[in-house]
């Protein structure tokens, strides 16, 4: 911090080079707490930090954000001291500040568009955005926005992630009937499921639900569409005008490599599930267990092995590795997360690839073989081909593999659903503006676009929404096509 | 909602609970299974439907007191409410008229068989139930399987009701006296052991034979992978891909170590359970 309180007083116009720091707990300390990592901006740093904005006429950031948040609008309310006008500014496109405030990857969207970008480094867009959600609720002005007069029109929404959320707070506002089903006992999907504590604190979660429902949203829980009721009865029984389906990505992918059924051998899904939304982190206190590693391999390089490898350390392990097949330069994950684990001491063991895992006479994993990798030419996504290197494997004695390689998406509701075109990896096909092969049916989200993230899920959700209200605005209006069901 | 209408135990440590849940008993179907929470810190776990009634809007279950979970479900009182209850889930049985089947029910799988073996026998096969428990204070639901089977053997493990012995006997010697081959499917379910032993038992006779996996569950709706069994050498899911499995290629052996990964958390949370809850 020390560098930016000397020039704490910039003249008029000479720009900080550097991004305002946000205090976060030291990593010795965190990395055995389930706390969350980064404090957050006092609101003299949010000034600090807001200042730094130039006020583009014609503002980049813009354009990077998927929901199209008024980033020039609340940064400007910010410097201004209008911290809650800010937070409202944002909530005008984004219903989830909060949330998008930790978890979106500004660095590739709003604030790879920063001006200051080019020759410094960009505002720090997000965290000025978690700062104002942030200064709202922690005072309680939470207020809700005028609603428009009842429409006398149902939607209903499969899914209570990113997706489903961003589509219910939009359209209840338009003064739409709004109701989401969600399959699980808790609401926010991968908010809840997905991301860990110490990176989305689930209180957070919780408040950000609550003002949806206080806008009149109803979310019907432990309801899984495609089972207890199908979307045709949604439309036909229910009386529904119009169904969203944002239930997200869905089957975890296993290697195929011999071993993965033992023991202490997790999907990341099954592995973060069990302590974020079973709160196994707290067994016995809750019921639900988990294994706890002392060496823990997590498989994969994206930001779900970085939580998985984050979470496995404040479990109580003393030592835990990534193993990726390629270099440092290709992990998927996000810079800051890649940042954090390595401060936290998770070791990164690239170019590897593991091709068995050995077990105990009773089941458990004890230690896994990995084989060197070297690169090749690139393949088709632009990333240079890993390639196995003869004779060079090694073995990591080791009590909990988490295997984070993606998945696939989820057959059980999109199979209940005649006439729904899916692409060959069975993702649902919607055009834009999330339209589907049958009328009146919208989707977005990881079950469109395979795995992606929080805030593209919920730019999906925006264009739906918009597009349905939209569409239920036209009086002619195509019924759906329920005749071709029977 | 998920009210407890009705509980009763059966035998000791094996409770039927009916439960209110129009929305799962209007598509239940044999072999379908739930996903139950009894309270907000509670685990979840997979539970077959044992029975279900569409008017009444009701699904029953048959419940084991083996953990925390299991303890906690059936000691919710009647009036009182499960936190979360999902489904149906799981592919239902494939009912067809296989001319005469053979329903081997285990323990508590007599639940489960029960449905099934209902729904065989209305659409015309003739029902041989070999209905096995560990000694006759345990066997339940003598009636009603007997209700819907066409021959009717129980065996107790100490021989103090019916036949002396394994349900595997009984089996052997159907299967070896069916000159006819009219005998079309073997359906077992229980423990894992006793399934595997029937699989090895009917195996010789190349008779298809149909089991109905327990594995740990969080989601049951393939999110998780953590039911995952291996099928013929291919990794599937209890939750989306069955339950119901041909028993002649599951991997029984790693079924059975996989259901006791958390043996010791298992026993360390009942034994809390049991401290704090002042249960005798």
């Amino acid at each position: 911090m020390s560098d930016t309180e000397e020039k704490k007083k910039p003249e008029k116009k000479k720009i900080i080079p550097k991004k305002t720091p946000m205090p976060e707990q030291d990593p010795k300390v965190r990395a055995h707490n389930f706390d969350e990592v980064p404090f957050g901006y006092t609101p003299e740093q949010a000034q600090m930090e807001a200042a730094r904005c130039i006020q583009c006429k014609k503002p980049s950031c813009m354009n990077g954000c998927p929901v199209n948040v008024d980033i020039p609008g609340f940064i400007k309310l910010i410097v201004a001291g209008d911290y809650v006008g800010a937070a409202r500014k944002i909530k005008e496109t984004n219903c989830l500040p909060a949330i998008c405030g930790r978890v979106c990857p500004q660095e590739t969207q709003c604030e790879v568009e920063c001006s200051l970008a080019k020759k410094f480094e960009p505002v720090a867009i997000g965290r000025l955005e978690r700062f104002a959600a942030d200064y709202e609720r922690d005072h309680n002005l939470i207020e809700l926005p005028a609603k428009q007069a009842p429409r006398g029109k149902k939607i209903a929404v499969v899914g209570c992630g990113p997706a489903g959320l961003t589509v219910a707070g939009d359209l209840v506002v338009l003064g739409f009937e709004v109701t989401i089903f969600e399959a699980f006992h808790r609401p926010g999907g991968v908010l809840m499921y997905g991301i860990p504590e110490f990176r989305l604190p689930k209180k957070i979660v919780e408040k950000e639900v609550e003002y949806l429902e206080n806008l009149g949203v109803t979310i019907d829980f432990n309801q899984v569409i495609g089972r207890s009721i199908t979307i045709q009865e949604l439309f036909e029984k229910h009386g529904y005008s119009a169904v969203f389906i944002g239930v997200g990505a869905g089957l975890p992918s296993f290697m195929g490599i011999p071993g993965e059924e033992l023991g202490g051998v997790y999907s990341a899904n099954e592995y973060l599930t069990r302590s974020n939304l079973m709160k196994a982190f707290l067994f016995p206190d809750f019921d639900t267990p988990i294994v706890k590693g002392r060496t823990v391999c997590v498989i994969g390089g994206g930001n779900v092995a970085m939580d998985s490898a984050r979470t496995a350390l404040r479990l109580g392990a003393d030592n835990v590795y990534i193993v990726y097949r390629r270099s440092r330069t290709e992990l998927p994950a996000r810079a800051e997360e890649i940042h954090h684990a390595e401060q936290e001491g998770i070791i990164f063991k690239l170019l590897s690839s593991p091709v068995e895992i050995m077990g105990d006479e009773r089941g458990m994993v004890k230690s896994i073989k990995c084989q060197e990798m070297e690169l090749g030419e690139p393949d088709a996504s632009g990333r240079r081909r890993p390639i196995p290197k003869k004779d060079a494997y090694f073995t990591i004695d080791s009590d909990l593999v988490i295997m984070a390689i993606g998945g696939n998406a989820n057959p059980l509701l999109t199979k209940s659903v005649p006439g729904l075109e899916l692409n060959k990896w069975g993702n649902i096909v919607a055009d834009v503006n999330g339209r589907t092969s049958i009328p009146r049916v919208w989707a977005g989200g990881d079950i469109v676009t395979g795995s992606a993230t929080v805030i593209e899920a919920m730019g999906a959700g925006k264009k739906s929404a918009a597009d349905i209200y939209k569409f239920l605005s036209d009086s002619d209006a195509p019924e759906t096509a329920v005749a071709a069901w029977r | 909602m998920s009210r407890i209408i009705k509980k009763r135990e059966l035998v000791k440590d094996i409770f039927e609970m009916v439960i209110e849940a129009p929305l799962i008993a209007a598509k239940a179907e044999p072999g379908h299974f739930v996903l139950a929470m009894p309270e907000e810190r509670g685990e979840r776990i997979p539970l077959t439907i044992a029975d279900f009634d569409r008017k009444a809007g009701t699904i029953t279950l048959v419940i084991m007191v083996v953990g925390t979970t299991s303890m906690k479900t059936t000691r919710l009182p009647e009036g009182g409410t499960l936190y979360a209850l999902v489904g149906p889930l799981g592919h239902p049985s494939d009912i067809e008229n296989f001319g005469t089947v053979i329903m081997v029910a285990g323990g508590v799988g007599t639940a489960p068989i029960y449905p099934i073996a209902r729904r065989l026998h209305e659409v015309g096969n003739r029902v041989i139930s070999i209905h096995g428990a560990r000694s006759k204070s345990l066997l339940f639901w003598e009636e009603k399987i007997a209700s819907v089977s066409d021959e009717h053997v129980i065996t107790t493990d100490d021989g103090t009701y019916g036949r002396k012995g394994l349900v595997t006997e009984p089996l052997k010697e159907i299967l070896e006296n069916d000159r006819d081959k009219k005998i079309g499917c073997v359906y077992a379910i229980g423990p894992a052991i006793m399934m595997k032993f029937c699989a090895l038992t009917t195996k010789p006779f190349g008779v298809r034979t149909i089991a109905s996996l327990n594995s740990v569950m969080v989601d049951g709706t393939g999110m998780c992978g953590g039911c995952r069994v291996s099928i013929g050498g291919k990794t599937q899911f209890t939750c989306v891909d069955g339950p119901e499995f041909d028993a002649h290629v599951v991997d029984w052996d790693t079924l059975m170590k996989r259901q006791k990964i958390y043996i010791k958390e298992e026993k360390c949370s009942l034994d809390k359970y049991i401290e704090e809850a002042g249960i005798k």
